[in-house]
């Protein structure tokens, strides 16, 4: 800072240069610190998100289509799917309900796949018919293996009416 | 005639040993009595003086004072009740039925620390709108309310997190749906489900940050904001008296 007690800047031209030199010193300080924290934040959410997950596969093999009959609703609890043998053909729905993630449970009674949480309930091609859920159960991905198994792939949706023919 | 239960303990205070870990020493003048408050490491956060219509039982409830006790309660319930709990699937479940039905004591600790844990959230929320309705967020206190707010989250918080432990049906589903809730947050949503869960599905990975969140980062973040808390009731000039700043003066 300029002094008053100074003697004129042509003689003496130091204290600015000597404060400029304190400023830069602070700022690649600050600009350390920054960068320390930004690494922190990276390194702490690196560490936060695990990259090896010990869950369940998404692909789950459900057995020779001939055991499921026309017409039957089939849950498959351990994989969280509906195996539906319509008269078009074979299809799979999540059993997960799209509101906030219960289990969903074939109401035969009813015919309707019911949520036991907060009560919306779905058709058998997963059209919500009440409750809050935002949108239908997903269809599942269905395919066929080389041994002839019915083979479910959770993690891929696909549009809904496609069905299997065996 | 026998000695006075008094001056029993004035001998004690006058001991060497009491000298020596009390400070401020002992003695009925105001000085001392301020001494003992200001010079003891956990009293100096609270104010040497409080007016006598500021301790009514009708003016606060002591609806503070209460939820303070129950964060106590669930303390020292909390520790016990870890040394038999293994924060691991699907011994969690086991170990809480244990609790239950073999370990001495068990039964009571986990329904004191139960009880308490719902005791604290209601009591918390009364504190809240005892302090609203009587005006006593007002400058100057207006950040000690913020710090209260802090303190409700820290509550629901740990309730939220304390709700998973015992890893029966009734918390995997809760936690689910919380979860899910939590993922509705614009953008962000999925990453921070994902990051509290340690994973997609609630599993083995939530219950161990569930645990670690409920027994270590939470409880101490708890304590140092109501340390903050009781220090700033102090600093904004003692229990609210229903009097305006220019009224009352705050003092150190």
């Amino acid at each position: 800072m300029p002094d008053e007690t100074q003697p004129d800047e042509t003689q003496n031209p130091a204290p600015p240069e000597e404060s400029s030199r304190r400023e830069i010193f602070e700022k690649l300080g600050l600009a350390c610190l920054a960068c320390a924290g930004a690494g922190s934040l990276a390194f702490g959410y690196e560490f936060l998100s695990p990259n090896v997950l010990y869950e369940p596969s998404p692909i789950t093999n459900a057995g020779k289509p001939d055991q499921y009959p026309v017409g039957s609703v089939t849950t498959n609890a351990e994989a969280g799917i509906y195996i539906i043998h319509g008269q078009e053909g074979f299809y799979a729905l999540s059993a997960t309900c799209t509101h906030l993630g219960c289990r969903t449970a074939w109401a035969l009674e009813l015919g309707l796949i019911a949520c036991p949480c907060h009560g919306s309930r779905f058709n058998l091609i997963g059209v919500k018919v009440a409750g809050p859920a935002p949108s239908p159960l997903p269809w599942l991905k269905v395919s066929i293996s080389d041994e002839g198994d019915l083979i479910v792939d959770r993690s891929t949706v696909v549009p809904p009416q496609q069905f299997l023919r065996t | 005639m026998a000695r006075s239960f008094q001056s029993y303990l004035g001998d004690l205070r006058e001991s060497r040993v009491w000298q020596s870990i009390f400070r401020s020493g002992s003695g009925p003048s105001n000085l001392h009595r301020s001494q003992a408050i200001q010079q003891n490491l956990f009293l100096h956060l609270f104010s040497v003086k409080s007016r006598r219509s500021s301790l009514a039982i009708g003016v606060t409830w002591y609806l503070g004072t209460l939820s303070f006790v129950t964060f106590l309660i669930l303390i020292s319930t909390g520790i016990p009740l870890m040394l038999y709990y293994h924060p691991s699937v699907p011994q969690a479940y086991a170990d809480m039925k244990d609790l239950q039905f073999a370990v001495s004591a068990g039964l009571f600790l986990r329904n004191l620390h139960r009880w308490s844990a719902h005791a604290m959230v209601l009591l918390v929320f009364a504190h809240m709108f005892r302090v609203f309705y009587r005006g006593a967020y007002r400058p100057p206190r207006e950040f000690n309310w913020v710090i209260g707010v802090m303190l409700l989250l820290v509550t629901l918080f740990l309730s939220y997190t304390g709700y998973l432990l015992p890893w029966d049906q009734l918390a995997f589903w809760a936690i689910t749906v919380g979860s899910n809730i939590m993922s509705a947050v614009p953008l962000l949503g999925p990453k921070i489900r994902f990051l509290t869960l340690g994973g997609n599905t609630v599993n083995a990975n939530a219950l161990l940050r569930f645990y670690v969140l409920h027994c270590v980062i939470l409880p101490l973040a708890g304590a140092m904001l109501v340390g903050i808390h009781f220090w700033r009731i102090r600093k904004d000039g003692g229990l609210y008296s229903g009097k305006s700043r220019e009224e009352s003066q705050p003092h150190d």
